[in-house]
């Protein structure tokens, strides 16, 4: 990544880091509020790294996925329902009634996918429409199901909504979470740890491997792609299919993970500000995780401010206004994608169906 | 080197796509070692049979043998499996990628699932020494020069053991000394047993490298020759069908005072790169003045600037002493200005618009054409008809889209309504490319015309046998910059073409 944009993200989660410690120090030593501030942005910027992700397989083939937010949406409502399902209907313990609902949320978000894939390189629909088409699709059923199914006098629970299961256990990594202090960075839940994993492996396989030089052959010149014999149509399924299940797990973070609950369109916009990261990365892995840490550190922000509410100096009175902090994330993607960071290149056949 | 042995025959191939009998039981073979050529106008079905072959397209009916045995050839990978590589006209070459990874592209090698770079870069270099082509494995695709990229899509196609490779108008972008580069190459891998199909309309070079020769027209093949039994004027004859001049007849040139004079003009690319830096010439009335050079060399951007659609960032334009410098296109048009655009689908036509639209899409605002605001289409559809008669368009009718036309076509169009006009300069941009003999000599004739009408012609094109044969002076552009104008009557064929690669001027 070029110093420039690396700069500018180093600037941002300074300020953001540096804004509560001010706030907090004479409460908390500044030491653990920074790294409680880092476990806190690692954690709940899952969502974007791996939808992020999701993007980067899908456009890095050529096909320019907006349909994330609905993707993850599905996920989180169909991986929480089926969690339910295992622990209320068929009595599982937690433990397998949660990594049934992980499987299902996966499976979830390579169906919508697989039908953003149908739409846009069979039918070669525009592709903002069919990422349009997932968003409204998703935002439709799960609200529809989550009232029929719990909510309505004649639902399978009659009106009242059951216990979850609960949400993931926390990992401590070995060694590394003995560390005094940072200890804490390396105590997270699976999802988070394999969001990073992923980062890494999605680093190798793009660069590295034969699947990465095809899959990036195919976004960016699929004719010359066709002429060697690679098939242009599967690599294009394949990738926005493997697209769909990063984003299938970010929808099982908000429901088994982040919280145990689901609420009508608790993605809240994350799908977008994923792009957003991707496009900031300059569409390479460490780049899209880099900014969604940005935004990450933003969210941490609000979140760890409420601790010390009470300490907040008057002159800086709107910090105590949640919603003017909960801004924050939005108006970070409002102002990188100004151009705050100089040019990104996509992918040369980003967005445009192949013909033969 | 060319022994009798066949390594490729097609027989008997039909194509037929939507309205069009691409190939029409088509016969054509390959002996080891030789170079074939296969001449033909645009849509004469060359490219099509060489898709079949490739793999491309499926042929209708028909059969393909490769070494005296049958095969069906469903993609790519089942021809390049039977030995067949293929250099597309424009290059299937992935600029972000390094020449390694392009080259093993589709037929990579790995080392524990991880690609091994090294090793293909190995296997490049030796087959780039073991015949003579000059390539970097590690360097970066786009930062190549067009002839470096061809040997890279060369080098592709025998990292995959290719016997034998179709070469699909090889020369269209190339300098005459890296086409007699690419022919040395050639040479050089039939000697080592390749078999070679060399795809062309261009005379000169079949007649200079080929062992044999079969001219294709209209979807058949007319016949095969050896080029000692012919010469171009009998091929021009075989691929239109009919007797082509192919020598531009012109009088003498009678320039009179100036029409158009660029001062030190400074042009910028869609990057902001300078690509024009520093141009003067003039153009006279009553004379051609062409700009030779290998497309990308600032051509495009000065054409651009001087018919008003690019910003000029410095630099001054006179057409027929007005100064006209930043004007947008319609002030310099009203000057006198007829323009025939580089890209004619982009620049030249609204391709959804009717013939007849086309055809006064420079004064569609003035009486006759508008009254009070009002388009008065009868007075449009008279235009067009005149004008369809005079320029001889083939067109089902004035109203027909201009998409519907051939491309031949569709630039008699642009002609029509830019020579139509009262004008005082032409400006015409590579005004030939991608036309057969056929509209070649049509629309060559009509610029002569034009100049022996009092107006001047400037002409930029990358063909330097068209600029040889049109220009009363030419300039050389390379880089940006006009190295030399000659008079066309001294000017060296070869030296041209050392001056636009890049050599030296001396003292003229």
């Amino acid at each position: 990544m070029e110093w420039r944009r690396l700069t500018v993200i180093v600037i941002v989660i300074v300020i953001i880091f540096g804004t509560v410690v001010l706030v907090g120090h004479s409460q908390t030593p500044p030491l653990i509020i920074i790294t409680s501030m880092l476990a806190t942005t690692i954690a709940v910027a899952t969502p974007l790294t791996l939808g992020a992700l999701c993007g980067l397989y899908c456009e890095r083939a050529g096909v320019v996925n907006i349909g994330i937010e609905g993707t993850m949406l599905g996920a989180a409502f169909f991986g929480w329902v089926a969690s339910i399902y295992m622990n209320t209907v068929f009595h599982y313990s937690q433990m397998p009634s949660l990594i049934v609902g992980v499987i299902v949320a996966l499976l979830a978000g390579g169906l919508f996918s697989l039908l953003h894939a149908v739409l846009s390189i069979t039918f070669k629909v525009d592709q903002i429409i069919g990422g349009t088409v997932i968003n409204i699709l998703a935002s439709g059923i799960t609200g529809f199901l989550n009232r029929q199914l719990f909510f309505g006098s004649n639902s399978a629970f009659h009106g009242q909504i059951p216990s979850s299961p609960g949400v993931l256990p926390t990992i401590h990594i070995p060694l590394l979470s003995n560390i005094p202090f940072l200890g804490k960075v390396f105590t997270q839940q699976p999802i988070a740890l394999s969001a990073v994993a992923l980062v890494i492996i999605t680093q190798i396989v793009i660069f590295h491997t034969r699947w990465g030089l095809r899959t990036r052959a195919v976004g960016e010149h699929p004719r010359a792609a066709d002429t060697v014999g690679i098939n242009v149509i599967r690599m294009r399924y394949f990738n926005v299919i493997i697209g769909g299940l990063l984003a299938g797990l970010a929808g099982a973070y908000f429901t088994l993970e982040s919280i145990s609950s689901f609420q009508p369109d608790m993605t809240d916009g994350r799908g977008f500000i994923a792009l957003a990261a991707m496009i900031f990365g300059n569409w390479t892995p460490f780049g899209a995780w880099s900014a969604a840490l940005v935004f990450g550190a933003a969210q941490a922000l609000q979140i760890n401010l409420q601790f010390f509410r009470t300490l907040i100096p008057p002159q800086l009175a709107f910090l105590q206004n949640s919603y003017v902090v909960g801004l924050a994330p939005y108006l970070l993607t409002m102002l990188i994608l100004t151009g705050l960071i100089g040019r990104t290149i996509p992918p040369a056949a980003d967005g445009k169906p192949y013909e033969k | 080197m060319a022994d009798d042995t066949i390594v490729l025959e097609a027989r008997n191939i039909t194509k037929q796509f939507p309205g069009v009998l691409a190939n029409d039981h088509v016969n054509f073979d390959l002996r080891k070692g030789e170079i074939h050529a296969l001449l033909g106008e645009n849509g004469a079905g060359k490219t099509t049979l060489m898709n079949i072959l490739y793999g491309l397209h499926k042929p209708d009916s028909g059969e393909i043998l490769v070494n005296g045995k049958n095969i069906v050839i469903h993609s790519p990978k089942d021809s390049i499996q039977a030995g067949i590589g293929m250099v597309h006209q424009h290059f299937m070459l992935i600029p972000v990628f390094s020449v390694a990874e392009n080259i093993m592209l589709g037929d990579e090698t790995t080392h524990l699932g991880m690609l091994d770079t090294n090793a293909v870069s190995q296997r490049v270099r030796e087959l780039s020494q073991q015949y003579g082509l000059d390539v970097d494995p590690s360097a970066l695709v786009g930062q190549l020069s067009v002839g470096a990229q061809q040997r890279v899509e060369i080098v592709k196609t025998l990292y995959r053991n290719a016997q034998i490779v179709i070469l699909d108008e090889p020369t269209g972008v190339l300098t005459p000394q890296e086409a007699d580069d690419l022919f040395r190459i050639m040479r050089q891998l039939t000697g080592r047993g390749v078999s070679i199909i060399f795809i062309t309309h261009k005379l000169k070079e079949v007649l200079a490298v080929a062992d044999r020769i079969t001219t294709m027209r209209a979807g058949q093949v007319v016949g095969t020759v050896q080029p000692k039994e012919t010469n171009e004027a009998k091929l021009a004859s075989m691929m239109v069908g009919r007797e082509v001049i192919l020598t531009v007849q012109k009088e003498m040139a009678h320039p009179k005072g100036e029409v158009l004079r660029v001062e030190n003009m400074h042009v910028l690319d869609d990057r902001d790169l300078e690509v024009v830096n520093g141009v003067s010439f003039e153009v006279h009335a009553g004379e051609i003045l062409g700009i030779a050079g290998v497309q990308g060399n600032g051509q495009t951007q000065l054409a651009e600037a001087l018919t008003g659609l690019r910003p000029t960032k410095s630099g001054r334009l006179m057409i027929a002493g007005k100064d006209l410098s930043g004007k947008p296109p319609r002030p310099i048009i009203e000057t006198g200005l007829a323009h025939i655009p580089e890209d004619r689908q982009r620049h030249g036509l609204v391709l959804s618009y009717t013939v007849a639209d086309n055809m006064v899409l420079c004064n569609y605002y003035l009486p006759p054409f508008a009254r009070w605001g009002v388009l008065q289409q009868e007075k449009i559809d008279e235009n067009a008809r005149k004008l369809i008669k005079d320029f001889d368009v083939r067109t089902p009718s004035p109203y027909v889209p201009a998409s519907k036309l051939s491309g031949g076509n569709q630039q008699k169009v642009i002609v029509a309504r830019e020579l139509s006009r009262d004008v005082k300069l032409v400006i015409a941009s590579q005004p030939t490319r991608g036309l057969d003999v056929g509209s070649i000599e049509y629309i060559h004739k009509e610029i002569v015309v034009m100049r022996d009408r009092g107006v001047g012609v400037l002409l930029i094109s990358a063909e330097l046998d068209e600029i040889l044969s049109l220009s009363d002076r030419i300039a050389v552009m390379y880089r940006g910059q006009i190295v030399i104008v000659v008079d066309a009557k001294q000017a060296d064929r070869e030296q041209l073409g050392l001056w636009m690669a890049g050599a030296h001027v001396e003292a003229v």
